[in-house]
């Protein structure tokens, strides 16, 4: 039997199986291979967001994908004897990659791409429908373009759901020019991923979204803000700027049309406030990253004044596949005024941890035990925090709710970016609260006297609660200081940090003194392993 | 000598600069005010008679929504925006006071009080003490629980310019200073180091005002509320810095 020829073997590139090292699995099955003069390409993929199983290695057998996972280097001559390539049994086999449960019954708009192509190739992107939005765009006039948008409901990814189409719609009527398309990609948000996982594993959509944006709103000129601790996005994103130019799907004159548009990618220096759009802006003009009143609107004047799209990478990232396959076409998932999909990050205590994106309309629980499996530590899910670092806890009890960006509201908290972590029932809620404010004190732009100094005085005032002397004064103060936080504070770094503290001090009033140690069990468990 | 300086500063400060835009009629707790479109609706607060409390807003600055005490409500919009840097529309109906507002700015003023020298607010005479009468609210109760916590109040005391020093205690980090410093005198000598709760004044490269590019022109010292920067000519004995009495 001659051995198969011009193989390819898939190994992530993606910054989190990089960590759990690919990088050394993709050397071992280059050298390997070579020593045992098999004809294979191995090519860096983005991740599928399967957490669990990377570093994910997969092989192509007659079209097929197949997987194995999580693969550590050592394995790799085992598994090369055990027949990789023709996708033989090995014990990390887990068959086609398209039928791991986790990943058939997701919906996959935004994310199609993203796992399956080389981020770094054009060539692989134009072959799985890559600029088909733009190249529609361009024969469509603006303002069709942003009707697209507005008939397919897509709201702002980055935690504040605001309609997208309504914002296009502002910035292309501003009479001012130049104008500018920013994406925001400071994700800042513990427990999130999706926006890095785009920029490792899809880049080239986040280009054609932008020009996109630019075709529909009359834009020049482009701006991806990138947190600094994404290295591996920051050096794709540069590569196919770089790239895109060269076969005309960038600069001047794209795809043949008579749009003219540049992107240049700008890294931060650390700052969770720097997400924020308007302290972004600031950092971008180079100025001290701090929050500026609205209005004026950034949509108005945004970067050095003028009109400004500012959206999150998610939210572009959804735009190529609403303008190839219609506004209706996306429309056509979720429910009520969440429409479409939303990437779901699954963190924290989770068995299988990772990127899910699911129409809205699911439940959290389907998410968390469906997807997610349950805890990691096996032990009962006891708390969730939904919507990142400001989102609000949910309790075991409120696991029904659906995921839609008014029902998590009615719920009491918010969805923001589409972060769900999870905590088992060794967790300390006042621990958490008192992060929450830590958190905010951390990151604090210190424009503002509520988020400024308030956010200290709350850790103070959680560390009193917890010792105990004057516990109801302590938590009356509280309670006072969470209304100035929450209605006083100039963004909604202060503005929301009141939702996890609430949260966590409504549905947990034993870890902070405040229950019934008798009628909660949970506190009677804890109690019993601390002895 | 106290009440003779005050008396300089009778004219009433609107709070944010004046505009030349069309005419726009709104009202203001039930008084209809007409001002320049682009006007804040502070501005036209203080027009129509109303006190709105403020602290880092001022007539000579462009605003910039720190302080947080200006908030007011208005009909048929959420929360309670910032009154210096929410332009007046035609037809708005602006609140300026309610049981919220009260409690709000109480809380912002609370804030404040639990980072400000105790011994300096009573018998001072600076705009914070114009606020604090406003607000209603002069000193935190002894069993506050605000009291004890972190604070500035044994800060840098920046007494190296020959005209006027810096005392960090007093300072609220309204950036009056650092705006007026680059609006009006076009220096760009100070700015505001580090971040949250550690944002303070900065001159130059983290220096001494002396060191800095200051030009000792004195518009900060004019610009500040609190009296943080202040003449060395109003303490002939030199200064001495009041008693925290917080710790």
């Amino acid at each position: 039997m001659s051995a198969p020829s011009n193989m390819r073997v898939f190994v992530p590139c993606d910054a989190l199986s990089i960590a759990l090292g690919a990088d050394e699995v993709a050397d071992r099955l280059v050298a390997e291979a070579a020593s045992r003069s098999l004809d294979v390409t191995v090519v860096r993929n983005g991740s599928h967001g399967l957490f669990w199983l990377e570093p994910m290695v997969e092989v192509e057998v007659d079209g097929v994908r197949h997987a194995y996972g999580p693969i550590d280097a050592d394995d790799v001559p085992e598994l090369l004897d055990a027949g990789l390539l023709e996708a033989g049994p090995h014990r990390t086999s887990l068959g086609p990659t398209h039928s791991i449960p986790e990943l058939e019954r997701q919906t996959r708009l935004t994310f199609a791409r993203v796992g399956v192509i080389d981020p770094r190739s054009l060539d692989d992107y134009l072959a799985h429908g890559g600029f088909d939005g733009l190249r529609r765009a361009l024969t469509m006039a603006p303002g069709d373009v942003v009707g697209e948008i507005e008939t397919s409901g897509l709201r702002g990814r980055g935690g504040a759901a605001f309609p997208t189409g309504i914002k296009w719609r502002t910035v292309l009527g501003a009479p001012a020019t130049p104008k500018y398309v920013v994406a925001n990609a400071d994700e800042g948000d513990s427990g999130t991923f999706a926006d890095r996982m785009v920029m490792e594993g899809d880049p080239f959509c986040l280009i054609e979204a932008m020009a996109i944006a630019a075709h529909a709103v009359g834009a020049s000129h482009g701006v991806i803000y990138c947190r600094s601790e994404y290295p591996h996005a920051i050096a794709t994103l540069e590569y196919c700027i770089d790239v895109a130019p060269q076969h005309g799907w960038l600069g001047s004159g794209i795809a043949g049309s008579g749009l003219d548009f540049d992107i240049e990618v700008r890294v931060g220096a650390g700052a969770y406030i720097c997400g924020e759009e308007t302290s972004m802006l600031e950092s971008i003009e180079g100025k001290r990253g701090m929050v500026r009143p609205k209005p004026p609107l950034p949509a108005l004047e945004g970067l050095y004044g003028k009109p400004t799209v500012v959206n999150n990478i998610i939210t572009l990232a959804s735009v190529p596949w609403i303008l190839a396959n219609g506004g209706a076409a996306y429309s056509a998932h979720g429910v009520g005024r969440s429409s479409g999909t939303l990437p779901v990050q699954l963190a924290g205590n989770i068995r299988r941890g990772g990127l899910v994106e699911v129409p809205f309309g699911i439940t959290v629980r389907e998410l968390i035990e469906g997807y997610g499996g349950g805890t990691a530590s096996g032990r009962p899910a006891r708390a969730v925090q939904i919507g990142g670092p400001l989102g609000a806890y949910f309790h075991d009890g409120q696991l029904d709710t659906v995921l839609d960006y008014e029902a998590i509201a009615a719920a009491g908290g918010l969805l923001g970016h589409g972060g769900v972590v999870v905590f088992d029932d060794t967790i300390d809620m006042a621990a958490q609260a008192r992060f929450a404010m830590e958190f905010c004190a951390a990151e604090s732009c210190g424009k503002c006297t509520p988020c400024r100094i308030g956010s200290t005085r709350g850790v103070e005032l959680i560390d009193k609660i917890v010792i105990g002397e004057r516990r109801s004064a302590d938590v009356a103060q509280l309670e006072e200081l969470c209304d100035v936080l929450e209605h006083g504070s100039l963004c909604a770094l202060g503005g929301l940090t009141p939702y996890p503290v609430r949260s966590a001090m409504q549905h947990f009033p034993e870890d902070f003194g405040l229950g019934d140690r008798n009628s909660d069990q949970n506190f009677e468990q804890k109690v019993g392993e601390s002895n | 000598m106290w009440s003779e300086l005050r008396a300089l500063r009778d004219g009433v400060d609107l709070g944010t600069p004046p505009r030349d835009g069309e005419p726009v009629t709104l009202s203001v707790d039930g008084v209809p005010v007409t001002v320049a479109a682009g006007s804040s609706v502070l501005l036209a607060a203080g027009i129509a008679g109303c006190t709105v409390p403020k602290l880092c807003a001022t007539d000579t600055l462009e605003p910039f929504g720190s302080c947080r005490v200006c908030l007011v409500e208005i009909e048929g919009r959420r929360g309670y925006p910032a009154s210096c840097t929410t332009p007046v529309d035609d037809g708005m109906q602006v609140r300026t006071n309610s049981e919220m507002l009260t409690k709000l700015r109480r809380g912002v003023i609370e804030l404040y009080l639990s980072d400000f020298p105790e011994g300096d607010i009573d018998g001072g005479w600076s705009q914070l003490n114009d606020t604090l009468d406003q607000v209603g609210v002069h000193r935190l109760a002894d069993d506050h629980p605000y009291r004890s916590g972190a604070n500035h109040q044994s800060g840098v005391l920046d007494l190296s310019n020959p005209y006027f020093l810096f005392d960090q205690a007093k300072c609220i980090v309204c950036s009056r200073c650092v705006r007026a410093c680059e609006e009006i005198q076009g220096t760009f000598a100070l700015t505001i180091g580090g971040r949250g709760f550690g944002s303070t004044v900065v001159a130059g490269q983290d220096e001494s005002f002396l060191d800095s590019d200051c030009v000792s022109c004195g518009a900060c010292v004019q610009a500040c509320p609190s009296d943080a920067l202040i003449e060395k000519s109003l303490f002939p004995g030199g200064y001495e810095r009041a008693d925290s009495r917080q710790a």
